[in-house]
């Protein structure tokens, strides 16, 4: 079973139903037990980071995410969240990867919105990843480049494009929105 | 790098598409599901689901509609067309649409912007103008479809647009709309440099060219079209081919 953990945040549904076009069991949840026990997790998020972070601290959620042992995947906001620190109302994250989150400087147009490439890919989360596969993205805060990075994109400045750190991993784009690309990188993940 | 995104449109009313479609090998023409999945396939970036019927008894159909969509399809869907209220976001965007547009209610309710977007965020509210050249040379925005003048100058609207937490414009131009002679490229270029968030161009789409002059000549993040798409004028495949040739980023 993979276990999609309800909180807050929009867009549960399309992640939900990108594990079931791959034809895998999955069930949106809070019940801690229920993520224990799960054979993976998936974090997904659009949204705040302050009241994000607010509702999982009051479910007792933060310390399960952290202490969680199987694969887990955030996505979005789900990224942000497993960083240090996010500038969004100056909120304390997970800090499961140890890198900041900042605002976009407004240089060019914010959110950064649409398909965009990826640079430096590593596996197995980005196994069969072209050079010319585009992800879709939809973010106007940043996580900056750390060790953890497994691949970059370039809109303004390099930033990670997703990050792994053990059983951790972690996208900025949206896997279940960006079509065929999005739904190997997700099979990938599940496929652990 | 970022790509500019093409978006065809579909109408819907009670559920189905309106308008003729002429994909070779669909089973039924009006079935929305299966001709979003087809454009999908063709490597359409995003799609648009107008209801143009919007009566409060057809709601239910098109919550429905969108579910089914949802389960379709992997790429980013707008729904718009009759939302009102933050309830009817809420309605459209928990069925599984990424965002919900709104044209008349923002200008007759413009916290309704706000309220969206502090619930699920900018990113899920496009503020949709209809905007129309008067003779006095100013770029007027219009509502109820078209027919109601406001005292409204778009690039005002526009700014006010994105102020209140709208995430996208679509911005079409009345005067362009049908024609097939083009964007409307000076009042596209005038908004895409006044706000700092997407502007999708929409109405007039005829050609290739057209796509590729919108992006040479404007700030437009992306650019959308209804008939040229569906009536197989434009195949997605072949544009994305014309504008590459032209250095134009497309995925």
């Amino acid at each position: 079973m993979i276990a999609i953990i309800k909180y807050n945040a929009g867009n549960i549904t399309s992640v939900e139903n990108a594990v079931k076009r791959l034809g895998l069991p999955c069930k949106v949840t809070d019940d801690i037990d229920e993520i224990l026990c799960a054979d993976k997790v998936i974090f997904p998020g659009v949204g705040e980071a302050k009241s994000a972070m607010n509702y999982l601290i009051e479910r007792e959620l933060d310390d399960v995410i952290k202490s969680l042992l199987q694969p887990v995947l955030g996505i979005c906001l789900g990224l942000q969240l497993m960083c240090r620190h996010s500038e969004e109302n100056d909120t304390g994250c997970l800090g499961i990867f140890d890198t900041k989150v900042k605002k976009f400087p407004a240089r060019d147009i914010v959110p950064h919105m649409g398909w965009n490439n990826l640079e430096r890919v590593q596996p197995p989360l980005f196994r069969d990843f072209a050079k010319d596969d585009t992800v879709y993205f939809v973010h106007g805060y940043y996580a900056e480049l750390c060790r953890d990075t497994i691949a970059e994109c370039d809109y303004i400045l390099p930033f990670s494009a997703a990050m792994r750190k053990d059983n951790f991993y972690a996208t900025q784009f949206h896997p279940e929105k960006s079509g065929s690309v999005g739904e190997r990188i997700l099979e990938n993940f599940l496929r652990l | 790098m970022l790509k500019k995104r093409i978006i065809p449109c579909l109408d819907i009313k009670d559920g189905r598409t309106v308008k003729g479609v002429n994909f070779v090998g669909l089973r039924d023409a009006g079935d929305a599901v299966e001709l979003a999945r087809r454009y999908v396939l063709e490597g359409a970036d995003e799609l648009v689901f107008l209801d143009i019927t919007a009566t409060v008894e057809h709601r239910k159909t098109l919550t429905e509609l969108v579910k089914k969509v949802a389960e379709a399809i992997n790429i980013p869907f707008t729904v718009g067309g009759g939302i009102r209220t933050l309830e009817d976001a809420q309605a459209i965007i928990r069925a599984g649409a990424d965002k919900v547009s709104l044209n008349t209610s923002a200008v007759d309710h413009p916290e309704l912007i706000t309220e969206i977007a502090g619930q699920f965020g900018s990113q899920c509210v496009v503020l949709a103008i209809d905007t129309k050249l008067e003779e006095n040379g100013e770029w007027m925005v219009y509502v109820h479809g078209g027919r109601t003048a406001t005292p409204l100058r778009t690039v005002d609207w526009a700014k006010e647009g994105e102020r209140r937490g709208a995430g996208e414009i679509l911005l079409t131009s009345m005067n362009n709309d049908g024609t097939k002679n083009g964007f409307a490229i000076d009042i596209t270029r005038s908004v895409s440099e006044a706000v700092n968030i997407p502007v999708i161009a929409s109405g007039g789409a005829g050609s290739m060219q057209h796509f590729a002059e919108v992006f040479q000549q404007t700030k437009a993040s992306a650019a959308l079209g209804a008939t040229v798409f569906h009536f197989g004028e434009i195949p997605v495949p072949a544009l994305k081919e014309f504008l590459k040739a032209q250095d134009i980023p497309v995925r």
